[in-house]
């Protein structure tokens, strides 16, 4: 309780921990919304690859000295589009050219940051370092969390449909392709934004961990999209708390309150019913309104 | 009414089937029957732009697919689809009118009213808050045909429909496959089960890796275009009994 108190008297005092905050949810909203559009659409892996495979775009920016965002979108784009191209134009399936692909681009990134001379940056950029968000990074946040927003709520027939039946999308005419490219894009920018919190290694926990959770819970596309933004914002507060609290890094704290939400969501969830007892007597019901439909009919 | 024409389809360059010429006519149920892989999903898909042809093309009525392509509507084969998708059957059912929406208008009480309409037709509008997994095979293929009817669709384009499904969903569909044509839209069938082609069908496309016979079913369905297209074995199995008959 103390540290509680302790931590909301070092909010007010403290602009670090305010910025550190202010990230940590507009972070934990993004991840949730892209995210849940990532697991629908069964692209954890692709998720996994493409912050990944910004590392090496993040290091030119940092050498050429232009926007992280830039850089790292450019190479995030670069990475989708050689996945789908090797995996287009050769027997090779989809996940195994996800493999070459991002781990390609890793190491390409290990090299180029160590060739910039930036030693520290590299284990902010890996693990996250949140309490070290300066304005100008706040202000990128919010601009990344408005294009999320707005790609989201303007796209969201666009994106229901393509995730859900994408071929029913190609014959009314929809170009899924840019569709596609354009959620690659978007992804990139939140990855980039979440490499503050959470650093890149565990980028891909923020986009899965928060929308797994409220698949758990929930039979609709909108409920799931507002519960997983949630779960996101939770986590990030709730992490952000033991890391200040008990010294831990920001990425890992956020990370395992995210997965402890998932593993309670688990247990308790209707949909996941994990006790057999709530199991058997959904199946029972499902069985007798089955019955009763067909003896109506 | 829809023309193909010299359209030839090719996976890795294996032929699927090779300058193949069909008419499908406007006001008529016409089937496509033909063994596994005779390439009968593939013609669909060809049509509808799916997949890409090596050569030819298709016409629909002076038109090309990208003109009439809000027009087309098409019921896929349901075991390509993930049922855990969190969307209830009426939203199911108004991603039909997502065509003509066209981008950044969602949809409004007019187009939930003609998917409940719709719903209504098929026979499910008490089910518009299920989630899709909680509903029967037939009951699923049934709201399937609920989003092509609120498509308002000319060309209807049905993937094994009857596959996995009940008498009952079967039927539902048959009424509504029969208003369509009497309403002069042309549909397509793609269907496996050959006891019930000459109920169901005006028109019968027989295929394997090719088109075997196209035509009236009275005229086409017959013990010499089954062997041709199956086997000798199969056209005894389902022509004996006629020819027992007439003997």
């Amino acid at each position: 309780m103390n540290s509680l108190i302790e931590f909301f008297n070092a909010l007010g005092k403290y602009d670090f921990l305010q910025s550190a905050l202010v990230t940590a949810i507009m972070v934990g909203i993004m991840s949730g919304l892209i995210g849940s559009f990532i697991i629908l659409r069964g692209m954890s892996l692709m998720g996994d690859a493409i912050s990944h495979a910004v590392l090496p775009g993040v290091a030119v920016a940092y050498m050429l000295g232009v926007n992280v965002m830039i850089g790292a979108s450019v190479f995030g784009i670069i990475a989708a589009l050689l996945i789908g191209f090797v995996a287009a134009n050769s027997k090779i399936k989809t996940d195994t050219s996800i493999g070459v692909v991002f781990s390609a681009f890793y190491a390409l990134g290990f090299i180029l940051i160590s060739m910039a001379e930036s030693a520290t940056n590299l284990h902010h950029i890996l693990f996250g370092n949140i309490l070290a968000v300066s304005d100008s990074d706040i202000m990128t946040t919010a601009i990344v969390l408005g294009i999320v927003v707005m790609f989201v709520v303007l796209f969201y027939k666009e994106l229901l449909i393509t995730s859900f039946d994408n071929t029913f999308a190609k014959t009314y005419g929809l170009n899924t392709t840019a569709i596609h490219y354009a959620l690659m894009l978007v992804l990139t920018l939140v990855t980039v934004s979440a490499l503050q919190t959470v650093g890149i290694i565990l980028v891909v926990a923020m986009l899965i961990t928060p929308a797994a959770t409220a698949f758990l819970w929930t039979d609709r596309l909108e409920t799931m999209l507002v519960m997983s933004a949630s779960v996101g914002v939770i986590s990030s507060i709730t992490g952000l708390y033991f890391s200040f609290t008990l010294n831990w890094a920001s990425g890992p704290a956020i990370v395992l309150v995210a997965a402890v939400l998932f593993a309670i969501s688990f247990i308790f969830s209707p949909k996941q019913a994990f006790f057999s007892f709530s199991k058997r007597q959904r199946t029972k019901e499902a069985a007798a309104t089955q019955t009763a439909e067909e003896i109506v009919r | 009414m829809l023309t193909v024409k010299n359209l030839t389809v090719a996976y890795a360059d294996t032929p699927v089937f090779a300058d193949v010429a069909v008419h499908f006519n406007a006001g008529k149920i016409t089937g496509i029957i033909g063994p596994n892989g005779a390439g009968k999903s593939t013609l669909i898909k060809a049509i509808l732009g799916l997949i890409k042809v090596q050569s030819g093309a298709v016409d629909f009525s002076g038109k090309t697919l990208k003109e009439v392509q809000q027009a087309i509507a098409y019921v896929e084969q349901r075991k390509d689809l993930d049922l855990t998708f969190p969307i209830n059957v009426l939203d199911l059912v108004l991603t039909g009118t997502y065509g003509r929406l066209g981008l950044l208008k969602s949809p409004g009480k007019k187009e939930r009213q003609a998917a409940y309409d719709a719903l209504e037709q098929v026979g499910l509008e008490a089910f518009t808050k299920r989630q899709i997994s909680q509903l029967s095979g037939g009951q699923l293929q049934r709201v399937f045909v609920a989003r092509a009817i609120v498509q308002q669709a000319d060309i209807m384009i049905l993937d094994e429909p009857f596959v996995g499904i009940d008498m009952k969903s079967e039927q539902e569909i048959m009424t509504i496959l029969n208003q369509w044509r009497d309403a002069g839209k042309t549909l397509i069938v793609v269907h496996h089960d050959l006891n019930k082609v000459s109920n169901y069908f005006d028109e019968l496309v027989v295929m394997n890796h090719g088109i075997i016979a196209e035509g009236p079913v009275e005229e086409v369905y017959t013990a010499r275009n089954i062997e041709r297209a199956f086997s000798a074995d199969l056209s005894n199995v389902l022509f004996a009994t006629k020819e027992g008959a007439s003997a």
